[in-house]
């Protein structure tokens, strides 16, 4: 029976009063005591050399407070990059200055060259057309392979070249992966791209800095979906301000998709000047800005071939993918196309073994970084395509191919570092053909055939890694960060609870969950909970939210925070209780002596913390407060089967997924409501991946997609009801809910499912056609049915 | 934006006397001006609105079997008061943009700009409507003269489009999966003795009329009338969205859907 309240109730959002009358309070609501506006310069060149630039113009115009240039920065790092790739000759990678405004050369459109800070927005904007610069444009450096052939012309002068990094993993497996690929029976082969994408939460990014002479206190209101973070890259990397006098707040924020978790130059700008003008500074960024400013996702161009036996049985898998940088590495970009992506290569299946071939590239573009999934996409992606055809090479049913492979034993080492807890790729492959009703596919072809359209079904099985991760793990990894959480736990003294975690909301519903954790702990109403976030001031040091962790790790340090008020207030009982600690039962928020009626209220038992004057104060401390610090054993590995199905119009080539399903494994579910909102956005995304949304450049360097005039967001239209399932539940067994992660899951399973379904339904129409790159626009689909 | 002056006129005179200032636009239901001031892309001193005018108002019919309708007359305006006697037309202005473009967006906003990937200008073309400006009628073969560009003369103004109507019309659209504006559009409309077809969003030279299908299906108003036909991809558009043989091929399409659905 569905509970109304606790952990596994759907439990209405708390937040949406706020965020459904427009009540929210976003980063640019505020505005503060005589701030003034910052308008950034950006170069229309993607790659140029900057000879000279005058804004004595700009400086002269009305309401212009200042110009900032590069020479404005001398004294000020670089924008630090958070993770550190060491490559497959033993290399660290190429870590090139990233400027807070560009510093002789311009590297992307969009590089910031200058910013004027005036009295409006409308100023600000005036004066920066009349600042004069003079760049001598230079060759681009745009497609990765001709970036690294000898003799291209170089993103960063000081580099050898714009090679980042040669990552191999497992480089020990290499020469053993090659043998196995030679001698193997039959090997498929698949060159693919994962095209670029640009993330556009719904709320562009928006900065204000402000600083209190009389108190040397910094204070950075931004968009980010982890103030910590922030604070310590750009306090400790760039501004040289020690944490206690930095303070990060980030209010409530509209979507983050993960182009929020970077520490950007806007930010460092922000707080920047405001210390420099003794006054507030706001960037609110529009959405042409953000278009060319904000962190892309994607971007990877890859060859992978899998090798098998008579019997379909996986041999080896060897990937050799190209990662696209762009002109800097973004905070965890280097992160992306290797620990996130080649640990994934072995998805549900035993593949033997593996070798993954990772070069990341510069380019004259925007930087590209983490995207919801973050290179488990670009795994699934090429994995499930792979396979798919690797199925009708071998003339096995697609269902059938991946079953015979599926790992089936757990703990499950694989051959790339990671080890799977648990999980039943069987139960999800059933429950998805159950929920889609596959069995009933030829009849609705045959139906789409009389109506004169083609009609296809496709499967992926994703894998993911969530819960990022062991702090001493990624270490290893070259992260320059732990990454535990952090929750304290404030019991007030009539009884309710404010719970500060490091995690960070921005459309997750934590204030509702993680409330329906501590409640089911507890045995209080939900309401007497609240979750306070998003300020460096209030909560503990924490990591924030990415990667699918927030209630596995995040709700995990506010379990361990809660057992230790439990355990607390346990003895306080016994003490008002004359009982042995021993005997005390919480239930339904009271502390009872177990097999008496006598117990004691939970409101008593925290009066008497706060009023202690019966007490047991030679034992225990006065008060109710606990603070826990999480740091996982391992990641947590959701996973699960998609199913798309789509009926393609064979003289326009358009596409339209008519049926959607998914059968997911996210360990247990806190609150169903909201992981199936968490699944629908996912699938969403990755429909949109796949057939619509394409961040491409032309020839010069000049965003092609840079409004919604030309990049396609997926509209309600675009979509079918999905049919989403959470049934199969194989429990994390490291943490203590038991639970997995489900905001990624969506938009890494589908975008392989709804391309299988594509070719499914063109070959089943009689088209030799075994692969069409995303988008599967119109276009490029009837191009390949006309070829 | 930058700032500007606004005038808001409340008769044709009144706005032609406004817009001889050399800075001064006149301004349609701002569709496509708005975003492009939004840009800085434009900044004209005086915009003239066009949308207060009664004589510009309005949709009706005349003794000579044409749809009169004002040229500041709103897309939503036009799919509702056409659907009875022109319904192929009432289709078209009822699928332009989403309801808050149908709202403030005009014909003679929409067909003065002249946009490649435009709606209307299929329909004017694909009816041989008459353009009546402030100073004169023109001809819809003789008015679209290219992307963006008409025969319209500096300070003259849309004031009524007259389309004759057909005995059945339909106006099959592709959109651009981004703007959801015309990757191509294809009108055609069946009269008495002839058959025009106009196809927007598909040429570098802006709207055109398809000659052949017009010819085969004059002949025959039957889709397979044009099955053996083929359009030439050489001036067809090449962008992001697709190529000039898929732009091609859509004409095609269009036109044969055009027909099945025409009513």
């Amino acid at each position: 029976m569905p509970k109304d309240g606790g952990i596994g109730a759907s439990t209405k959002r708390r937040e949406d009063l706020r965020f459904l009358t427009g009540k929210g309070r976003y980063t640019d609501d505020i505005n503060l005591h005589g701030q003034a506006y910052a308008y950034f310069l950006r170069s229309d060149i993607a790659h140029g050399t900057i000879n000279s630039i005058d804004t004595s113009g700009a400086e002269a115009m009305p309401g212009v407070v200042r110009v900032f240039t590069a020479s404005d920065f001398e004294g000020v790092g670089g924008i630090p990059c958070g993770w550190q790739i060491t490559d497959r000759h033993g290399e660290v990678m190429q870590e090139p200055k990233h400027p807070v405004l560009a510093e002789g050369k311009v590297r992307h459109v969009g590089d910031p060259i200058a910013v004027v800070v005036a009295e409006s927005l409308d100023q600000a904007r005036d004066a920066a057309e009349a600042i004069d610069v003079d760049i001598t444009e230079l060759e681009p450096v745009l497609d990765m392979k001709a970036a690294v052939a000898d003799g291209a012309p170089k993103v960063h002068d000081d580099l050898t070249s714009n090679l980042c990094y040669d990552w191999g993993f497992v480089e020990e497996n290499r020469d053993a992966v090659d043998q196995a690929i030679k001698n193997a029976h039959h090997v498929t082969t698949l060159e693919l791209t994962n095209n670029r994408l640009v993330a556009n939460p719904m709320e562009p990014r928006v900065a204000v800095g402000d600083y209190s002479l009389a108190t040397d206190e910094h204070t950075l209101y931004t968009t980010s979906q982890n103030p910590h973070v922030i604070r310590l890259l750009m306090g400790a990397f760039v501004l040289g301000i020690p944490e206690h006098k930095l303070r990060v707040v980030a209010p409530d924020v509209g979507g983050g998709f993960g182009t929020k978790i970077f520490h950007y130059a806007e930010e460092a700008f922000c707080t920047f000047a405001a210390k420099q003008l003794r006054r507030p500074v706001k960037w609110t960024c529009s959405r042409s800005e953000a278009f060319i400013s904000d962190a892309h996702g994607r971007d990877h161009v890859t060859k992978i071939e899998l090798a098998m036996d008579k019997d379909g049985m996986f041999l080896a898998l060897r990937t050799d993918t190209y990662a696209n940088m762009g002109a800097y590495l973004s905070t965890f970009a280097p992160s992306v196309p290797t620990w996130l992506h080649g640990t994934l290569m072995a998805g549900n299946y035993k593949t033997p073994l593996i070798y993954v071939n990772v070069k990341a590239v510069f380019t004259n573009t925007v930087p590209v970084d983490a995207y919801r999934g973050a290179g488990r996409p670009e795994a699934t992606f090429q994995l499930e395509r792979v396979v798919d055809k690797a199925a009708r090479e071998m003339g096995i049913d697609p269902v059938e191919l991946r079953r015979r492979n599926f790992i089936t034993e757990f703990p499950y080492a694989t051959p790339v570092a990671v080890e799977y807890d648990t999980g039943d790729y069987h139960a999800t492959m059933d429950k998805l053909l159950d929920i889609s009703n596959h069995a009933g596919f030829a009849a609705r072809a045959a139906d789409s055939k009389a109506r004169g359209k083609l009609r296809g079904f496709g499967i992926a099985h994703y894998i993911e890694a969530c819960g990022i991760a062991p702090s001493n793990l990624v270490g290893q990894l070259g992260a320059r960060a732990g990454l535990y959480e952090s929750a304290t736990v404030r019991v007030n003294a009539t009884g309710s609870i404010s719970v500060m975690t490091g995690s960070h909301s921005h459309g997750q519903g934590h204030e509702t969950s993680f409330a329906q954790v501590v409640s089911d702990m507890i045995g209080i109403d939900a309401d007497q909970i609240d979750i306070v976030h998003g300020d460096t001031a209030n909560t503990p040091m924490g990591m924030g939210t990415y990667g699918s962790r927030s209630l596995a790790v995040g709700g995990s340090a506010i379990v361990k925070a809660t057992e230790k008020i439990i355990s607390k207030a346990r003895k306080i009982a016994a003490h008002l209780l004359e009982a042995a600690e021993a005997d005390i039962e919480l239930k339904d928020g009271a502390f009872t002596v177990a097999g008496t009626d006598k117990s004691v209220a939970w409101g008593d038992v925290t009066l008497a913390a706060y009023v202690p004057h019966n007490y047991p104060l030679e034992e225990i401390e006065p008060g109710l407060e606990e603070t826990a610090f999480y740091d996982p054993a391992n990641f947590t590995y959701p996973s699960g089967a998609y199913g798309c199905e789509v009926e393609v119009d064979p003289d326009t080539g358009k596409v339209d997924v008519v049926a959607f399903s998914a059968a997911d494994d996210f360990g247990n579910i806190v609150n169903p409501m909201i992981v199936e909102g968490q699944v629908q956005g996912g699938l969403a995304q990755g429909i949109g991946q796949a057939l619509l949304e394409n961040c491409a450049y032309d020839e010069n360097g000049q965003l092609l997609s840079g409004s919604y005039m030309d990049y396609t967001m997926p509209r309600a239209d675009d979509v079918p009801m999905f049919k989403v399932d959470h049934s199969c539940i194989t429990p994390c067994t490291h943490n203590p809910l038991g639970v997995k992660g489900c905001g990624e899951a969506g938009a890494i399973g589908s975008p392989p499912a709804v391309v299988n379904a594509v070719i499914d339904a063109l070959q089943r129409a009689g088209h030799d056609v075994t692969h069409i790159d995303m988008p599967l626009s119109p276009d490029r689909v009837w191009a390949a049915m006309n070829r | 934006m930058h700032n500007f002056d606004f005038a808001k006129p409340a008769t044709i005179a009144d706005a032609v006397a406004a817009l001889q200032g050399d800075e001064a636009q006149p301004l349609g239901g701002g569709q496509t001006l708005i975003p492009t001031m939004k840009q800085r892309l434009a900044a004209p001193e005086v915009l003239v609105s066009l949308t207060h005018i009664p004589d510009m108002q309005g949709v009706c019919t005349n003794d000579a079997g044409q749809l009169c309708i004002g040229g500041a007359t709103t897309h939503a305006t036009v799919a509702r008061e056409a659907a009875s006697s022109f319904p192929g037309l009432a289709h078209l202005a009822a699928h332009i943009g989403d309801p808050a473009v149908r709202n403030r967006g005009t014909i003679g906003g929409s067909l003065a700009n002249n946009d490649p990937s435009a709606c209307y200008p299929a329909a004017a073309l694909g009816t041989g409507a008459t353009i009546c400006t402030n100073l004169r009628e023109i001809t819809a073969d003789d008015y679209f003269q290219g992307m963006f560009d008409t025969a319209l003369d500096e300070g003259e103004i849309i004031t009524e489009v007259r389309l004759p109507i057909p005995q059945a019309a339909h106006y099959e659209k592709f959109v651009q999966p981004a703007s959801r504006f015309a990757l191509t559009g294809v009108f055609v409309a069946k009269y008495q003795d002839h058959v025009r077809v106009a196809v927007t969003g598909a040429s570098e030279n802006g709207v055109f009329r398809w000659a052949d299908a017009e010819a085969a299906l004059s002949q025959s108003f039957a889709s397979d009338a044009v099955a053996d036909l083929s359009v030439d991809p050489d001036h067809m558009i090449h962008d992001l969205h697709a190529s000039k043989e898929y732009r091609a091929n859509l004409v095609k399409v269009g036109t044969m859907r055009s027909v099945k659905k025409a009513k």
